[in-house]
């Protein structure tokens, strides 16, 4: 198992679908959703929680600041 | 929410959230924008050096013109290209503060061209953030003084032909002959470690201020993928294979 566990919750109705943060992504976490919020975006979600090592590169890259990034390690 | 989820996402583990300098108004900015990413950087350099209630920014005329709405700091709106000419005034009257300009490139190297020049070879004890996207973004795509040779824009939907609208203008470089300026830097927020170095160099632009040094500079290098008419991911590509040949990023004076 991994040493770190990460976790992203994003502000699902502040966030424009840019897909900055999917690109960023090294261990293919993130996706745009199906669903639109409420301005019609496909806002991005956790599509495999269980690959996130919570590195914080999607939150670095928003432009909105939607994005909240925890990790865990999990060997303590 | 399964319940592993909810373990990780504990108070206590956060690793990266948004600055409290930055105001709850979602921004104004089209999806993907540099702008947002370059706020946001400006707002955590201030908040981590503790500085909120001694920073006082002046906006520009431009896309970037409602940042008041976003970083929760003092602001005064120069009118277009003069963001220099009201910091000198701010940074005269209060040299305890620290003051920056934040302006596109619209405003900087075309109408405010003499405005910055004479700001930075006096030597004003400001920083000025400026931000290339080599295009007037907010009035529809025109042409800007840094816009690209071959490059379509609104106005030149041929692209840019050096003989009628002459050659794109390395502003940075121009400044950094001048004495009147210490730091001189080109940066982007294309990629986490590209945003990384961008924060440092704000950061140290602001350490600049308190050490009484002069101009800083930082031009940043951004996307605007409305007016390049690309999805934020193609204009991020774009910028690299394009922008940066002719924009090296880097520091170019440092003293």
């Amino acid at each position: 198992m991994a040493k770190y566990r990460g976790a992203v919750i994003v502000d699902a109705e502040r966030c424009k679908g840019c897909n900055l943060c999917v690109v960023a992504c090294p261990a293919g976490v993130l996706t745009l959703a199906r669903e639109v919020n409420g301005k019609g975006y496909h806002y991005s979600e956790m599509a495999r929680p269980e690959e996130c090592i919570g590195c914080a590169n999607c939150g670095l890259v928003c432009p909105d600041a939607v994005i909240t990034v925890y990790r865990m390690n999990t060997k303590q | 929410m399964t319940a592993e989820i909810t373990e990780i996402t504990r108070e206590e583990h956060i690793v990266y959230r948004k600055t409290p300098a930055l105001t709850g108004n979602v921004m104004h900015y089209c999806p993907g924008c540099s702008h947002g990413v370059i706020h946001k950087l400006v707002a955590e350099v201030i908040e981590e050096a503790g500085i909120r209630d001694k920073t006082i920014g002046v906006s520009p005329v431009g896309c970037s013109v409602l940042a008041y709405n976003y970083i929760d700091i003092d602001w005064a709106e120069a009118a277009h290209g003069r963001a220099p000419a009201v910091a000198t005034g701010i940074s005269r009257l209060h040299p305890e503060k620290y003051v920056f300009t934040y302006q596109g490139d619209g405003d900087l190297a075309s109408i405010g061209t003499a405005e910055v020049m004479h700001a930075c070879n006096r030597g004003e004890n400001i920083v000025i953030i400026f931000v290339n996207n080599a295009i007037y973004g907010m009035t529809g795509g025109q042409m800007a003084p840094t816009t690209l040779v071959g490059q379509v824009t609104s106005t030149t939907p041929r692209g840019r032909d050096v003989k009628l609208n002459g050659f794109p203008m390395k502003i940075t470089e121009l400044l950094a002959q001048l004495d009147g300026t210490t730091y001189v830097t080109r940066q982007a927020v294309h990629t986490p470690p590209a945003i990384r170095k961008a924060k440092n160099a704000l950061r140290k632009a602001f350490e600049n201020t308190k050490k009484d040094k002069g101009t800083s500079f930082v031009e940043i290098v951004g996307t605007c993928s409305s007016g390049w008419k690309m999805t934020p991911v193609e204009a991020n590509r774009w910028m690299v294979e394009n922008m940066f040949p002719k924009y090296p990023l880097g520091d170019i004076k440092d003293i």
